[in-house]
């Protein structure tokens, strides 16, 4: 699926298990090897067409993709590509939001794989459905095959109509097996692929209707709230009685307190009320925030050391740049606080939930409610922003388990803002220690990394024990096992973007998972790389001021990929690169990165300003996606992206006592405001033949090393620690 | 029971004294414009005009707003006849989630109705209390600008003509 790349992502096999193809679940870009003729995408493992889209007499067509929104418009996208495929117009195309068991199993919607795995998917699914109809309607009305055209769901022949979708929306006609012949369009032949069609979800909310999950409203609907503990793995040793306001009720099952009312009043006063009479068994499990960095080497030597490449020679050496990297936790900061809506009918529930992955969340929220998968219906409905793995699967479990207090009636758990910033999973804190050996001309001969870091995944359905928050809280609780690493062919956890693109001699990159985890981590928007593209941008920066080059003209002198030439030969333009200016307390840094290595690539320029802090002003970005197939979507991802990116940089770091998360409140958890975000330019280098390859994680790595290089050139100082407050830049040296 | 206007009509909604305005308007009042994010007014998700005045819903007390005028996101404009500004971000893209979009909503429509013709600066500021996690920011910007373009001059704003104008007081029914 990849395109020319002077690097391609190493196929070496994954240090955990040892496989060198993905497990189920971590994206269905790469199916395995099961002897059937191969698919696009999801396609292969879903290989039925019924599955993926169905036409309707009153001439609509529903498309049923396994991925989800998030925000991020992929249900657009997916729709245009059916659109196109099946010549309809795009407004008789409804997405349906995907559940178990009716729709395709596309795991988790993650890894910037949607358009790849769905959007290959429904491509060819749709490309079959049509030669299907087409050759009804041929055999029906006697007209060749090569003189029937379809123009928005008719069929024509050389005399006029013979037919439409409609006509014929026979479901037996899609209950078959894709075959690999289906032959989509040209890249030439695309009308609605490719187009800037607004968003199908935004109506709904610039005018407020009931759209997200949070909005759901089921007759008789119970309200809910979790009492949380006021120490991480604290053990509820008592509860007093005593009275709760109107029909409040407590439910508990081990450590798992919850409450439940009809009214969101007395659903929150009675959480209030139960909190204060619960007494709680709590110890310190939480290492010194401010020895953090030293913590993470100790427990490294405790960890799972592992390579993920070696290769090449170093020829002589004239200097080695040592540096080490620091990331705190991160959070994922969601407007919305974490909803989910369960209902008990006999031994079935039923759960509405914004999570990323229908199916893999019904497989633990059957090992957690200990009941067999097919007793769990998990339904797709819009949450605000997801970036990763969140706190939606974990409120499902806690609706389901508030739900079965109360069979037959519907419950809405709603997190609070401290539950959502203090006890969804967080990406973790990171150390990168580089060593870059230099040639006599000032090239880097070699390059040696190690990664440290807890793993970035814990997602659901992957593991023997459920991963949800409170499986491990309950009466019979579920061990928490350290977070693991997506394997390096699916963009590696901690290690991704670990390896440089560009040519070096000689490259050596490790990691290390801990195998201690004081704080749950999981995956967040680009997962560990955006301190490895900063930890090798840096190191790239500070080469070239050595060599006396510009560190454009450095890179460029290291990299052969035609394609990440021509992203940073286009952000140089557009910014202006080349001509900047020199102005006191301003600086413009240049980040770079090919997403996974084998995603998108994107070229960032920052201009910032360092005033009492360091704020970042300005941001020209190029993409490269392949093939677009919305490009104000794409644009509004790489937007989106590298916004998160400035706030990362400049802003953001979860903050903990020796027991609890402290930054759970936006006081203690900024991010970036109106006042304080960047402009944003982006320029999307068009390659309509090429494939298509995922924008939502490409610009938010390169925006951070990119402001750190700006930092570099206002205040002459190089960052070494995220975020870039002044406390952290203080530390740093020139 | 609390009396106040709703969207231009007169409501009565029955909540006790601890109930917030933005409980009262999810729950009796069955709106889903006004979005809970935080509850300590630091995000904005739950921003609606009183009397013309943006205010966080999460923390009034609902009958803090007896006989005053509330309007929502869904009482700026309709899809058959929306709000210049609810256009204008349709027309802009403005959004990715759109969690965030009802509170700024509201904040830009008092922000036009109080200055036609804002400076950058001036939306900037009026939407810093609002959070937007997916970077819709510049978006929502140049989507206010549009509509600011759009609307008609304010010495026409109390014409036959004025439906769907920033005239929030108009639209609150005071
Ligand atoms: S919910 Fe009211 S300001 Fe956040
Ligand atoms: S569009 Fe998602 S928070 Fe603003």
């Amino acid at each position: 699926m990849s395109g020319p790349s002077a690097a391609p992502a190493p196929q070496l096999a994954d240090p955990l298990t040892g496989r060198t193809t993905p497990p189920s679940g971590f994206g269905a870009a790469m199916p395995p090897v099961d002897g059937k003729p191969r698919l696009p995408g999801s396609l292969h493992l879903n290989r039925r067409l019924s599955q993926w889209l169905s036409f309707h007499a009153d001439g609509r067509v529903t498309i049923t993709p396994g991925k989800v929104e998030l925000g991020q418009g992929i249900l657009t996208t997916l729709s245009q590509i059916a659109a196109d495929e099946l010549d309809v117009d795009l407004r008789r195309v409804t997405a349906r939001a995907a559940s178990t068991p009716d729709s395709p199993d596309e795991a988790v919607t993650s890894g910037s794989l949607s358009t790849q795995d769905s959007g290959g998917a429904l491509r060819h699914a749709c490309a079959a459905a049509r030669a299907i109809f087409t050759e009804v309607v041929a055999q029906r009305t006697g007209v060749p095959l090569a003189s029937i055209t379809i123009e928005d769901g008719l069929f024509h022949g050389p005399a006029g109509p013979i037919g439409s979708y409609w006509e014929l929306a026979d479901q037996a006609l899609l209950e078959c097996e894709a075959t690999p012949d289906a032959r989509p369009k040209p890249p030439g032949a695309r009308r609605i692929a490719g187009t800037s069609v607004a968003r199908i979800d935004l109506p709904d909310k610039v005018f407020g209707a009931a759209r997200y999950v949070h909005d759901l409203r089921l007759p008789g609907m119970l309200q809910a709230r979790m009492v949380r503990p006021p120490a991480r793995r604290a053990v509820l040793t008592a509860l007093r009685d005593g009275p709760l306001p109107g029909d409040a009720r407590v439910v508990r099952d081990g450590s798992v307190l919850a409450v439940l009312a009809t009214t969101e009043w007395d659903a929150e006063a009675a959480a209030a009320r139960v909190a204060a009479r619960a007494a709680w068994e709590a110890q310190d499990t939480l290492p010194e925030q401010a020895l953090l960095a030293d913590w993470l080497r100790a427990a490294a030597a405790r960890g799972e050391r592992s390579d993920i490449l070696r290769e090449g020679e170093a020829g002589a050496v004239a200097r080695t740049l040592r540096r080490s990297f620091f990331r705190p936790y991160l959070a994922h900061a969601s407007v919305a606080p974490s909803c989910a809506v369960a209902r008990w009918e006999g031994d079935t529930v039923t759960v509405w939930t914004h999570s990323q992955g229908t199916y893999n969340l019904r497989a633990d929220l059957a090992k957690a409610l200990r009941c067999p998968p097919e007793k769990v219906v998990v339904r797709h409905m819009e949450g605000a922003g997801c970036y990763g793995h969140n706190g939606a699967d974990d409120v499902a479990l806690d609706a389901a388990l508030a739900a079965r207090a109360v069979p037959g009636i519907p419950v809405r758990m709603l997190w609070s803002r401290a539950e959502e910033l203090g006890w969804s999973p967080f990406s973790p804190a990171m150390l990168v220690d580089v060593e870059a050996d230099l040639d006599a001309a000032g090239n880097v001969a070699a390059w040696r990394s190690h990664i440290i870091s807890n793993g970035h995944s814990s997602r659901p359905g992957r593991a023997t024990e459920p991963t949800l928050l409170s499986a491990s809280m309950l009466a019979e609780p579920f061990a928490v096992k350290p977070s693991i690493n997506p394997p390096m062919a699916a963009g590696g956890g901690a290690p991704r973007n670990g390896v440089p693109l560009y040519r070096f001699p000689a490259r050596q990159v490790e990691t290390t998972r801990l195998l201690e985890m004081p704080v749950r981590t999981s995956a967040l928007r680009g997962l560990g790389a955006s301190i490895n593209v900063w930890s090798i941008e840096s190191l790239m920066d500070e080469a070239a001021a050595l060599a006396g080059t510009d560190p454009l003209e450095y890179r460029l002198r290291h990299l052969d990929d035609p394609r990440a030439v021509a992203v940073l030969a286009r952000v140089a333009a557009v910014s202006n690169w080349r001509e900047r200016p020199k102005r006191e307390g301003w600086g413009m840094g240049l980040g770079f990165a090919r997403y996974k290595n084998s995603g998108a690539w994107a070229a960032v320029v920052a201009e910032v300003e360092a005033r009492e802090r360091v704020l970042c002003r300005r941001l020209w970005i190029a993409g490269d996606v392949g093939e677009v197939v919305n490009p104000d979507g794409v644009a509004n991802q790489f937007e989106g992206g590298a916004i998160h990116g400035a706030s990362v940089a400049l802003l953001e770091e979860v903050r903990f006592d020796r027991r609890r998360v402290t930054s759970d409140s936006w006081e203690e958890f900024p991010i970036l405001r109106f006042s304080e975000v960047p402009k944003v330019a982006v320029d999307i280098i068009a390659r309509p033949d090429q494939p298509f390859l995922g924008a939502g994680e490409a610009s938010m790595a390169p925006t951070i090393a990119a402001i750190a290089g700006g930092i570099h050139e206002a205040l002459g100082v190089r960052p070494r620690a995220l975020p870039f407050t002044p406390d952290n830049l203080a530390e740093a040296t020139a | 029971m609390v009396q106040f206007s709703l969207n231009g009509a007169p409501v009565a909604l029955d909540v006790p004294p601890e109930a917030s305005l933005l409980q009262a308007l999810r729950g009796p009042a069955g709106l889903s414009g006004p979005r809970f994010g935080c509850g300590t007014e630091r995000c904005g998700s739950c921003m609606v005009l009183l009397d013309g005045v943006p205010s966080c819903a999460c923390t009034l007390a609902a009958e803090s707003c007896a006989g005053r005028a509330v309007v929502t996101v869904e009482g700026l404009g309709t899809r058959e006849a929306p709000h210049p500004l609810q256009a204008a971000f349709l027309a802009e893209q403005a959004g990715q989630c759109g969690y965030c979009l009802s509170g700024i909503l509201v904040s830009a429509a008092a922000l036009l109705a109080r200055d036609p013709a804002p400076a950058e600066e001036a939306i900037r500021a009026a939407l810093d209390p609002h959070l937007c996690r997916c970077g819709s920011h510049n978006r929502i910007i140049r989507a206010v600008q549009r509509a600011a373009r759009a609307m008609p001059a304010p010495s026409d704003s109390h014409g036959p003509a004025a439906t769907g104008t920033g005239d929030v007081n108009r639209m609150a029914g005071s």
